[in-house]
């Protein structure tokens, strides 16, 4: 049977909120993103980077890819116990279910330390 | 009309396979699905079968016609027929007791865990407890569930989890007991909804709503299941 052990709060509730309210952050910050680069057609790499580097936009990305890490474990969790059941892989589902999620935390612990690597040594190398 | 129906005699088959029969509709009137079927029965009695009381009031004779779930005795042939060609199956998700019927445990499992019924720790008053008119219209679009298990065996999140994702059906029960003014266990029945699984497996695929032979929405209580809980935990 699939439990709940691995889900990131253990409540239905928290996580159906979390996966909104990150949903929402990372759109934001999409929209922030491609809202930059409309009003500035003839951006170059100083005006991008002074952008990027600004403490709104930095603090802002650190809440995105945290928001990231989040949103993508609730839903590769949830993706996981779907298809991933004792009623569709038989004995071995709780064996492919651990490989499963133990390969989403990687790559999304990995996304996380590059992300937060390269935004945070943004102000270092450019400024 | 060729008519297609799935056989498994667990007895003798060693697989499931389709049979089919051919069929003369009659140029006067249409026919109901289960009148075919009773027709078919008697030319082939090893047809298996539930039915009773053929007007859609027991949800019997749930069943996958023509690849969509619907009760026999209330589907036209008219409607469900297509290329002349009409496909029975047994509604899916469940395990096959044998040719159309299922074994319907699991999905009666997950109605027995919302408490379908009326709790009141109030004392007991001399004749009934009453209700408003417009407290009892809340229940209007609940309380007709038949439990023929169309709506929840026609739902992938059930086909996925069935022995932890209630299921419309049984969601659809729960908000019914929910929203009953004279219930008043409201936050114990929310607190056994609150994982990930029981209601949140919900995607509002809205296969549950296309099924629904008596027009019901268990999306939709599903959803206000989800509000109450997040009022309930905010």
């Amino acid at each position: 049977m699939v439990v709940n052990a691995t889900s990131f709060s253990r409540s239905g509730l928290t996580d159906f909120l979390l996966q909104r309210v990150t949903a929402v952050v990372l759109g934001l910050y999409a929209l922030c993103i491609i809202g930059f680069l409309v009003a500035n057609p003839d951006v170059d790499q100083i005006r991008w980077v002074r952008y990027m580097t600004s403490p709104v936009m930095l603090v802002f990305g650190t809440l995105t890819i945290l928001s990231f890490a989040v949103h993508a474990w609730i839903g590769m969790w949830t993706v996981g116990t779907d298809y991933l059941s004792e009623h569709k892989m038989g004995k071995y589902a709780s064996l492919v279910r651990l490989l499963y999620q133990g390969f989403v935390v990687l790559v999304v612990f990995t996304y996380l330390l590059i992300g937060l690597g390269v935004l945070w040594r943004l102000p270092a190398i450019f400024l | 009309m060729q008519v297609s129906i799935y056989r498994f005699i667990p007895d003798s088959d060693s697989e499931p396979r389709m049979q089919d029969y051919e069929y003369d509709l009659p140029d006067d009137r249409d026919l109901m699905v289960l009148e075919v079927l009773e027709n078919l029965k008697a030319q082939d009695p090893s047809i298996g079968y539930r039915r009773s009381c053929r007007e859609g009031v027991c949800g019997s004779d749930g069943m996958n016609i023509n690849g969509q779930n619907g009760l026999a005795c209330k589907t036209p042939v008219s409607e469900a027929v297509s290329r002349d060609r009409l496909v029975l199956r047994p509604l899916p998700g469940l395990p096959v007791i044998r040719d159309l019927i299922v074994d319907m445990s699991q999905f009666y499992r997950q109605y027995e865990r919302v408490e379908p019924f009326l709790t009141n720790d109030n004392p007991r008053p001399a004749q009934e407890r009453l209700q408003s008119q417009e407290d009892r219209e809340k229940l209007d679009g609940l309380y007709e569930c038949i439990l023929c298990a169309c709506c929840t065996t026609s739902c992938p999140s059930f086909w996925w989890n069935p022995d932890k994702f209630l299921g419309p059906a049984a969601l659809l029960q729960s908000y019914r007991f929910l929203a009953d003014s004279r219930d008043t266990a409201t936050e114990e029945r929310l607190s056994k909804l609150d994982d990930p699984f029981s209601v949140f497996r919900c995607r509002g695929v809205m296969n549950c709503v296309n099924a629904c032979p008596k027009d019901l929405n268990p999306t939709r209580a599903i959803n206000e299941i989800r509000t109450l809980l997040i009022k309930n935990g905010t």
